[in-house]
């Protein structure tokens, strides 16, 4: 029956993570990392600052080479693709960036359409009308379009990127500290786009977040990573990986304190290493 | 990196900014080397009663080497350090991720418009760079040193061939190449934050400097070698 369970889950994961480690110089960051998650669901990524999610979730999309181990996208190993196919298994990504990753010197219009004329077959007509439904969608008026980044507040940039990534209608969406520095009613703004996005489209999502009321609102799945320095010896990176309900009865006191946000010894140890300074 | 050409609105910001928005700059440095040149030559030219020659001095030291290297320097100082700085900060602000995960090719979509801007217009810049030096010697030596026009360009003729002309435009599709490769190697690679753009910024155009010299000096024995096998018994 296990091994039933095992199969059937390996066979509907659409992300499959296996053994993954990624070395930058002689700094380890992931080690070890495996992790499948199946069609339609969104997992949330927690993990106090450094510990590799967003290393995790690049690795995912194959902006960062795995030194060991393998990544598979819908049973496709994408260590193995070459660029051209890479580029084109890409469009079946959305890639939310911490700070929208918005390109400058384009109109806003223009960036939401980037991966329309890149990659699409479109008439400039209709991608004038998929750039403004996708604008509408995030809930930004059409009057935006001719604007720069420069010129919209964090939050409507955010929603740009959002409009971005949705516009090829991916199957994976990847939210990089999707509220992180938005005030509570922004951030709260994006969690129901993140809710809504689910709802309008058959979508798997990976949100990396620090914001527990995120990871609250829309995971159906949380993972929590650790630094690779501060784990025991032999201990996996991922300390745990259940539901919302889990993690809030979770015992282990390195969870507790992450979601209830307190910093427990870690103030001792910062005291200490600075007195070791 | 070159299977696909480069869409029109990648390239025409780049030509624009290499190959129009460089000109007045590279013009104005030319004109002034022309007349510098003349000013310093004169004087030691006169020394020993060569003045008339100063055509030829002029004009040759302009069109074999500080044509081309000023136009490169003066590219390597205001194109080069700017595209830099423009992608490092993109690199810093995961704009050039944002280009993978959309399926774009970084390499393709922002190196290789710079790189055939350089090569294209460096060429352009240097004949510009040669031809106000050229008319800036010619003026100062005709209106205040004097020297007959008849006697300024016929010398000028003399020493200044064709294969001249030729080693100044092939030096600078070198230098062109060179001076967007590193810029953009040197975004590519920005280190993070403020510091790290400034950086990138002054790394690329010394090294674009230094690589320009070196390539100045290679290419200059690699043409003489070549013209004097061409023309056995030739003076280069």
């Amino acid at each position: 029956m296990m091994i039933e369970q095992l199969l059937d889950q390996e066979q509907e994961s659409i992300v499959d993570v296996e053994k993954l480690s990624v070395t930058f110089g002689s700094q380890e960051v992931l080690k070890d990392i495996t992790l499948r998650i199946p069609p339609g669901q969104t997992l949330a990524l927690l993990g106090e600052s450094g510990c590799g999610k967003t290393v995790l979730m690049k690795s995912i999309i194959g902006l960062v080479k795995p030194t060991v181990g393998t990544i598979e996208f819908d049973g496709e190993n994408i260590n193995q693709l070459t660029e051209r196919q890479l580029s084109r298994m890409r469009l079946r990504y959305g890639f939310i960036f911490q700070n929208a990753a918005l390109f400058d010197s384009m109109t806003i219009g223009q960036n939401v359409a980037f991966p329309l004329r890149q990659h699409g077959r479109f008439s400039d007509n209709q991608i004038r009308e998929m750039v403004l439904s996708r604008l509408s969608e995030v809930g930004l008026p059409d009057s935006v379009v001719f604007k720069k980044p420069a010129e919209l507040s964090g939050g409507m940039r955010k929603r740009v990127g959002l409009a971005r990534a949705l516009i090829m209608n991916p199957e994976l969406i990847m939210y990089d500290e999707p509220t992180t520095g938005l005030d509570p009613i922004m951030s709260d703004v994006i969690n129901e786009l993140i809710l809504r996005t689910r709802s309008r489209n058959p979508v798997t999502s990976i949100v990396v977040t620090h914001d527990m009321h995120t990871a609250r609102k829309v995971a159906d799945r949380v993972v929590m990573l650790i630094p690779r320095q501060r784990l025991d010896p032999g201990e996996n990176q991922v300390i745990f990986d259940g539901s919302v309900k889990e993690l809030e009865t979770c015992r282990d006191r390195r969870v507790q304190q992450f979601v209830n946000g307190e910093a427990g010894e870690r103030l001792m140890e910062m005291r200490a290493n600075g007195h070791d300074q | 990196m070159f299977s696909r050409f480069p869409k029109g609105e990648t390239l025409w910001p780049n030509f624009y900014q290499v190959g129009v928005s460089s000109l007045p700059v590279v013009a104005l440095t030319g004109t002034f080397i022309g007349v510098v040149l003349a000013l310093q030559s004169s004087s030691q030219l006169g020394h020993y009663g060569l003045t008339n020659q100063l055509g030829g001095v002029i004009n040759l030291t302009l069109v074999r080497e500080l044509g081309p290297v000023l136009a490169a320097t003066m590219l390597a100082g205001r194109v080069g350090s700017a595209m830099a700085a423009e992608l490092g900060t993109m690199r810093v602000t995961e704009q050039i991720d944002a280009l993978s995960a959309m399926g774009a090719d970084p390499i393709h979509y922002l190196v290789v418009p710079r790189f055939l801007a350089c090569l294209l217009f460096i060429p352009t810049l240097t004949i510009m760079a040669d031809f106000m030096g050229v008319a800036g010697g010619y003026f100062y030596s005709n209106i205040w040193l004097n020297i007959d026009q008849h006697y300024y360009w016929t010398n000028s003729a003399k020493f200044v061939n064709n294969f001249d002309l030729f080693t100044g435009i092939l030096k600078s599709l070198f230098f062109g190449s060179a001076i967007s490769l590193i810029s953009c190697y040197q975004g590519f690679n920005c280190k993070p934050g403020a510091e790290g753009v400034g950086k990138a910024a002054t790394s690329s155009f010394v090294f674009a400097f230094i690589v320009i010299l070196i390539l100045d000096l290679s290419l200059g024995l690699s043409l003489k070698a070549l013209y004097e096998s061409w023309y056995p018994g030739g003076t280069y």
